[in-house]
């Protein structure tokens, strides 16, 4: 957003609650793996104690706040947490887009159960493609492609949306793991093909003239900063280049506390922010752009005041509304005899199926809609954390013991990347109990697993046993989600919702183009827009709709300020 | 109104300048240590320090014993390699008890208290250090009361099994302590300790990741993309090296 905005001659300051981070400092391969230090006292992540949220299932639950991160890591610092994922670079279906347009005409009203909020984006897969490619560029994403202006090409998602052009560079070359898995998905009449991968593949100058290099398969990436150069985030492909201009600065170490408006509650004049010794400053602005975490957007936004928290009772108000999550079963395959070596990995590594994502099959009679992708994923094999065994074995103790080390070069697993679509029942809105250090309420979360995605799992889970089972494995091992959400257990950073985008007022609280439909000097970007959450990674579709945004300020909102929307 | 600039060549010298004063303050980079139990300091490249004392830091004699003998029931010495306490898990969990981990700075510690449900994570009013304090005292009270006076340490192994899951399942009432959040903490600690770089006290010459075969911290894998189904069979190094590049090795 800041590059696109400085490029249009604005002064642009960056206010970051973390600290400045490098490359070359911050996470050099002489220190950075250390899985005790990254993953388990989360050294990139934020600090509960500095910032958090209350969570319950349901709303006849007391609230109580995550103490320690758990289910979601969230980053701190400059980069956010596009710095320690794990680069898996998706694109959505054009379906995402129309959910609510494109279910009902193939399967009638009846599809969309009363308690799930649906609705379409108000924005389409085709005006968003451009910004996809850009993203894609500006990354160096290595993949292939399935559908290049309407022609299929083989070794690439079938499913997929229509490109302008294939990916930058060439997918990754995959190890034993992945391979298996795609021989047997193949054998069953799938369609496997690599990850898309914001891990290297070969060298990459981007167009900003910033270059990365080829990924070692070094197994440290997610929870990890990548020491290497070798994975696309704002260290490696945008920062060389804004630091370098006169008309970018980044303020770190100071959290923005609040968005001012004036008297009108119609325009915004700036932000609050509190730096790291505590003093509090106001920063006049003719643009206030909200780029944080998705949790900290919609945090801010009720923190200042700005906008209706919605009310799951009546179904008014849009602030907080359509919170989604992912839910991501899987089945642990025990290979017996064949050596995976899981630490030769990279965050990107695998082979995946998207034949049950989407609508990309017929989902008549099922009782649930969307689903997704399958993945023979081996991104590492850090020994904490990657513990897979057998039905049956104990916990701990020698038996425990000879599990884990039979079979740690041996198994990996299959899993889903599931989509969650929203309910009435799941939202975000101010606690009224617990407040964070600056005394403002914390933000609090009410979610659950809805019978869309337990179902959903249910169909897929056969599915994955399916391909599991056609690897001619020794045994396999089901591990599904649920039935309740449960925030401790590590899951996924792929939070969404709760400023959703859409078509009017009544149903989202900014407009296609990331504008507050109450403020129009005030934009909301990240997953926060997401009015329901896919079967694939959010970040290509994040970044995708933050050009999209960046796009329509310099060439519509600069020229006319005002809402960009009427209503 | 123009904001107040903090310009990137500013930014650079304010940075450049503290570690100028941070070499000029100790005798060489080796010295510089981190915290009580903290092996590294934040935003400084240099490689992390070993913890190399023997000494506990945290544990009282008791406590040791109690810890000593349940992480080896956990991880148990056999056949296929050492366990828990020659790996050194004990020290390394009282090097962590006695650092930030112990004193759970990083997380949420504010009021009011609630048990809450199982799915709502960790809601102990205790540090890692006060829980691990309060839960032994409170597991060798009910020992000594239940096993004639004997301490858990001086049990059988199968009599230490069965109260070590005990403790898993919260059948054990520790008075103010919940069982089963010690054993969750305690278990995750002592895989920590077994499979963590050896510059934190535990993995002993990489004795926990030898019996995997986890390589441990290499930077480069490329030569084995290709290799599909060969055993790795480099050994493996931690982020200070091994043994072998020592000079005196």
């Amino acid at each position: 957003m800041a590059q696109e905005l400085t490029e249009a001659g604005l002064e642009v300051l960056a206010i970051e609650r973390g600290s400045w981070r490098e490359t070359s400092t911050d996470f050099a391969p002489t220190f950075i793996q250390d899985e005790l230090r990254y993953r388990y006292h989360g050294h990139l992540f934020e600090q509960t104690a500095q910032e958090t949220l209350t969570f319950r299932n349901t709303s006849d639950q007391k609230a109580l706040p995550m103490r320690r991160l758990g289910s979601f890591l969230p980053g701190t610092g400059v980069g956010g947490s596009i710095l320690h994922w794990n680069g898996q670079a998706w694109r959505f279906l054009p379906y995402d887009f129309e959910i609510r347009s494109q279910t009902i005409a193939r399967y009638g009203e009846g599809m969309v159960p009363q308690d799930m909020t649906l609705q379409d984006w108000g924005v389409t897969y085709d005006e968003l493609e451009p910004y996809y490619t850009r993203w894609e560029d500006l990354c160096g994403i290595a993949g292939q492609a399935g559908n290049v202006k309407g022609q299929k090409q083989s070794g690439g998602n079938p499913f997929e949306g229509r490109r302008s052009k294939a990916y930058p560079t060439p997918p990754m070359k995959q190890t034993y793991g992945p391979t298996l898995f795609a021989e047997a998905a193949g054998s069953m009449g799938l369609h496997p093909f690599p990850c898309p991968s914001a891990n290297m593949s070969q060298a990459y100058t981007n167009p900003l003239g910033v270059s990365l290099a080829p990924c070692t398969y070094c197994g440290f990436c997610e929870k990890f900063g990548c020491g290497n150069y070798s994975k696309a985030s704002a260290q490696t492909t945008i920062l060389p280049v804004l630091m370098q201009k006169k008309n970018f600065s980044l303020r770190t170490e100071s959290e923005v506390t609040a968005i001012n408006l004036d008297g009108s509650r119609k325009h915004a004049t700036g932000v609050s922010y509190v730096d790291m010794h505590g003093n509090e400053y106001e920063q006049p602005a003719d643009l206030v752009v909200v780029c944080a975490y998705i949790t900290h957007n919609v945090h801010l936004l009720m923190a200042s005041g700005i906008g209706t928290i919605y009310d799951p009772g009546t179904g008014r108000g849009t602030l907080g509304k359509n919170y989604c999550y992912q839910i991501t079963p899987s089945v642990d395959v025990f290979l017996g005899d064949k050596i995976l070596n899981p630490f030769v990995g990279a965050g990107a590594l695998g082979m995946i199926v998207d034949d049950w994502n989407g609508d990309n099959f017929d989902h008549s009679g099922l009782g649930f809609i969307h689903g997704g992708y399958i993945a023979g994923y081996v991104t590492t094999g850090r020994p904490i954390e990657t513990e897979l065994l057998p039905e049956g074995t104990p916990k701990w103790g020698a038996k425990w013991k000879k599990a884990f080390i039979g079979n740690y070069l041996t198994s990996m697993s299959v899993s889903l990347m599931g989509a969650v679509m929203p309910n009435a029942a799941n939202h975000l809105d101010l606690d009224p109990s617990y407040r964070d250090v600056y005394g403002r309420p914390l933000m609090r979360m009410t979610y659950d697993f809805k019978q869309n995605e337990l179902k959903m799992q249910d169909f897929t889970m056969a599915k994955m046993v399916d391909i599991a089972k056609a690897m001619k494995p020794r045994e396999i091992k089901k591990s599904p989600r649920g039935p309740h959400y449960d925030i401790e257990p590590y899951q996924s950073t792929h939070n969404t919702g709760g400023a959703i985008m859409g078509a009017t007022p009544q149903q989202s609280l900014v407009n296609r183009y990331l504008q507050h439909w109450d403020v129009p000097n005030l934009f909301v970007v990240g997953a926060s827009a997401f009015p329901h959450n896919s079967g694939y990674n959010p970040t290509g579709t994040v970044s995708a709709l933050a050009l999209w945004a960046a796009d329509a300020i310099r060439n519509q909102y600069l020229k006319h300020t005002g809402p960009l929307v009427q209503t | 109104m123009k904001p107040n600039l903090l310009s990137r060549r500013l930014f650079l010298t304010a940075g450049a300048s503290v570690t100028a004063s941070a070499t000029l303050g100790v005798a060489s980079a080796r010295e510089v240590k981190g915290g009580d139990g903290d092996r590294w300091l934040p935003h400084q490249a240099d490689a992390p320090n070993p913890l190399e004392s023997p000494d506990y830091k945290f544990f009282t004699t008791d406590e040791v014993a109690f810890v000593e003998a349940a992480t080896e029931r956990l991880i148990p010495e056999d056949a296929l390699g050492p366990g828990a306490r020659a790996c050194g898990v004990p020290l390394f969990i009282d090097h962590q008890l006695a650092g930030a981990y112990g004193r759970g700075g990083s997380w949420y510690m504010q009021g009011p208290w609630d048990k809450g449900e199982d799915t709502q994570g960790y809601q102990s009013r205790m540090t890692p250090s006060a829980l691990y304090r309060a839960a032994i005292a409170a597991i060798d009270q009910h020992v000594v009361a239940s096993q004639g006076g004997r301490r858990f340490a001086e049990l059988s192994p199968e009599t230490q099994d069965a109260l070590l899951s005990d403790l898993e399942k919260g059948k054990l009432d520790l008075g103010g302590v919940d069982a089963k959040t010690f054993f969750k903490m305690l278990w995750l600690n002592t895989k920590e300790g077994m499979f963590s770089d050896p510059i934190y006290g535990g993995n002993k010459e990489m004795a926990g990741w030898k019996m995997l075969g986890f390589p441990g911290a290499r930077y480069n894998y490329l030569d084995w993309v290709d290799r599909h189904g060969d055993r790795y069979d480099q050994p493996p190094v931690g982020i200070r090296g091994r043994p072998a590049w020592d000079s005196k090795g």
